[in-house]
């Protein structure tokens, strides 16, 4: 798992890296800072989204779509399938993964709760991406309770 | 309706999602910062903060054992440690002329396998600065003080990539046997 290895480790750098810049985040200065780290997440997305296989490229059904993020390729990126998938079949959807890999170093109940968000937005801005190159616009937002369960991901898909 | 999913077996991961990120954030800080040496060095801080924890991971998975000689560091950093993280080997060339200077040649640099040429007006940028600085955390946290920078890159035009590491002396000598 070498190349996972890397890919935390300089997503760790970059958190405390592009967060750092403003010492005292107002709610002003830490909303810039989530939005960098996600376009960087989105980014990611959209070009993993454009390596994969033709045939997820026809999805046209939501849950397809949907079952795709949880499954492959939340197995590509962090090598373990979404542990829920809640919708009120209205465009919101919500994905629960209990034991989150990238929160998974960092602590373990409420210890850091206020500090998790910062680690979950490159990973938002990525389902972002994928899910543009899909043709779904779509919002993601995480929420984090205890870790390392991000409990919700809640998003509305919208098709292009 | 919910569903649960089963965890199935782990599948091959994907090798991009970590040379996908780091272009990312090469073209973030070039946004960030005009001049090229202000985003080298960016990137080399931020390797450094990487390797001084990746060693911990690298002795954890490789058996290597204790070095006896600058070229043993050298040719383990290119035979186990980017054979491991990076799935290629670099050829360490004999350096006659000092002990403790060293050079990685790669022919080919995974980190920059989707970057075809330097963005325009950036051609100071050392794209993969982050490696000098893995190496340089890394090997202070053995204890040993290295300078490490790019003397050649393919990105610039070079025919090869060549990263040069100079052991910088310890404050008590060690005296080291020659490997022929």
């Amino acid at each position: 798992m070498a190349d996972t290895v890397l890919f935390e480790f300089l997503h760790t750098e970059m958190v405390a890296e592009l967060w750092a810049p403003d010492p005292d985040p107002g709610p002003g200065g830490q909303k810039t800072s989530l939005t960098v780290l996600e376009s960087m997440g989105f980014r990611v997305g959209q070009t993993l989204g454009e390596r994969l296989p033709q045939e997820t490229l026809g999805f046209r059904e939501e849950l397809d779509v949907l079952r795709f993020l949880c499954k492959d390729l939340w197995v590509a990126v962090f090598h373990k399938q979404m542990d829920s998938l809640r919708t009120n079949h209205q465009g919101t959807y919500v994905l629960q993964d209990n034991s989150f890999r990238l929160l998974i170093p960092m602590a373990s109940g409420l210890q850091y709760v206020e500090e998790a968000p910062k680690f979950l937005a490159f990973t938002c801005g990525l389902l972002c991406g994928t899910l543009h190159t899909l043709g779904f616009q779509s919002l993601v937002t995480a929420f984090v309770t205890a870790l390392p369960a991000c409990e919700c991901w809640r998003w509305c898909l919208h098709a292009h | 309706m919910s569903q649960e999913f089963n965890r199935g077996p782990a599948p091959q991961q994907n090798k991009d999602l970590f040379i996908l990120t780091y272009g990312a954030l090469v073209a973030q800080l070039c946004k960030d910062y005009e001049k090229d040496e202000d985003v080298n060095k960016y990137l080399d801080k931020m390797g450094y903060g990487i390797g001084t924890r990746l060693v911990e991971d690298f002795l954890a998975q490789s058996s290597v054992r204790r070095c006896h000689s600058y070229s043993e560091v050298t040719h383990i950093i290119a035979e186990v440690a980017f054979k491991i993280y990076l799935g290629v080997t670099p050829s360490v060339p004999c350096n006659n002329s000092s002990r403790n200077e060293f050079s990685l040649i790669l022919d080919k640099n995974p980190l920059s396998e989707f970057v075809g040429e330097l963005p325009a007006g950036r051609s100071s940028l050392c794209y993969c600065s982050l490696l000098c600085g893995i190496i340089r955390g890394a090997l202070e946290m053995v204890h040993l003080a290295a300078d490490v920078t790019f003397l050649q890159d393919k990105l610039k035009g070079d025919s090869v990539t060549e990263i040069g590491i100079t052991f910088l002396k310890q404050p008590e000598e060690k005296k080291y046997r020659r490997k022929k």
